[in-house]
């Protein structure tokens, strides 16, 4: 997108934009259905086969089921979407906060906790 | 001819509605956030609004990426909750003014805001619970009709800041002339800064929401000169709600006082703000 284009990437962090949206269109919108309780128990009661009716690439299909998060995004994830995935097998934002950060629940709660101590300036 | 008497600025996370659900506002971890909202409980029960404009983004309850409106607003007599997918338990419906909508919407579409029209919409985390914060009490909260204003902060590109303040001022012109007696509060709710997805998760920035506290009541324009990618850069790219804020900052005019203020982190991953303004002028 031209209002992006030349934009030093910001680390640790990417921007769902157009190209991302459309790169991972079929995984959100498996996500999205799990919104319903029956397609949640469908999903949980072979996995592969609610993966494919959504038609997710292999690559997709291997993120979700090692619930890799940081692979679910870059293949075009967003991370509202993630959490309704995530969700499902008890991970709550905060457990995939740290998976992401590659460190554990406790240091990364501790983390936000040493954040809230900091002071201005 | 409608009043508007005031707006707040609330962050909307969903650990906050589970933490109600649990009665957790004792809790040493909840406590120095809760104890923020007890200047707007007290406001909002003397001055019993009838009806509150909620500007919020959806997380993919109602809206999913196949039709992303940037701005779309409710126009229904009801507007359910319901299941998200990750357990917060639905609420109660809440009560629409279907004729206030339909007037908001005419106004801001003839001064050129193409909005997004929605006589059905389900409400999600993002709009129930700053309901519930404003209103803990299931029988205050009945009394208030709504009018739910849903942004695009999911998929980019986002509404400018610019953007919002100007919608704001739109919606502060369109409350002034409807022919109703009503006593009408704004909602601007999200942020402040955090981040959810990336190696860089958790991610908050005090000194910047502080400074963005500061001078949203008498400059609110400093937001202006950040675009939405410096914005995701600087507070995280779910710290970017913070321009719904300006929504609710341009509806008030500047004859405004500023009544309370609070800043916490941490919320879940998040650093949660509350600001509670008046509005003079009425």
């Amino acid at each position: 997108m031209k209002s992006l284009a030349g934009k030093e990437p910001i680390p640790g962090t990417t921007i769902f934009e157009g190209r991302m949206a459309m790169k991972g269109y079929e995984l959100n919108k498996m996500c999205f259905s799990f919104n319903k309780a029956e397609n949640r128990e469908a999903f949980m009661a072979n996995e592969d086969a609610y993966c494919a009716r959504y038609g997710l690439t292999e690559a997709q299909r291997t993120a979700v089921k090692s619930r890799d998060v940081l692979a679910l995004l870059s293949l075009g994830g967003n991370i509202y979407y993630l959490a309704k995935l995530t969700g499902m097998f008890g991970l709550n934002m905060q457990d995939i906060g740290a998976q992401q950060a590659g460190i554990s629940l406790e240091e990364f709660k501790a983390r936000l906790l040493a954040a809230g101590e900091t002071k201005n300036g | 001819m409608a009043r508007l008497i005031g707006g707040v600025g609330s962050s909307h996370v969903p650990a906050i509605g589970n933490a109600l659900e649990q009665g957790l506002q004792s809790d040493p971890y909840w406590k120095p956030f809760f104890d923020g909202y007890k200047p707007v409980w007290n406001w909002m029960e003397d001055k019993k609004p009838d009806v509150a404009i909620l500007v919020y983004n959806d997380h993919g309850l109602n809206f999913f990426l196949d039709t992303m409106p940037t701005f779309a607003i409710g126009a229904a007599s009801e507007y359910q909750n319901a299941d998200e997918g990750w357990g917060l338990k639905p609420l109660d419906p809440f009560q629409g003014d279907p004729e206030f909508s339909w007037h908001l919407i005419d106004s801001l579409v003839h001064d050129e805001f193409d909005i997004t029209m929605c006589q059905e919409m389900l409400v999600d985390h993002g709009f129930t619970v700053p309901m519930s914060l404003m209103w803990p009490n299931q029988k205050a909260r009945d009394q208030v009709k709504v009018i739910p204003l849903c942004v695009n902060v999911v998929q980019y590109p986002f509404p400018t800041a610019r953007r919002c303040l100007k919608l704001g001022e739109a919606i502060g012109k369109a409350v002034a002339s409807f022919d109703k007696d009503l006593d009408v509060v704004i909602l601007g709710t999200g942020g402040l800064s955090h981040q959810l997805d990336g190696e860089r998760a958790g991610h908050t920035n005090r000194a910047f929401d502080t400074e963005f506290l500061e001078k949203l009541k008498s400059e609110p324009e400093w937001l202006l000169k950040y675009s939405n990618y410096e914005l995701a850069e600087i507070v995280g790219p779910q710290g970017v709600e913070m321009i719904m804020w300006l929504i609710m900052r341009g509806a008030l005019g500047n004859d405004i006082q500023e009544l309370s203020r609070n800043y916490h982190i941490p919320i879940s991953n998040t650093a949660a703000g509350v600001i509670l303004f008046e509005n003079d002028a009425i």
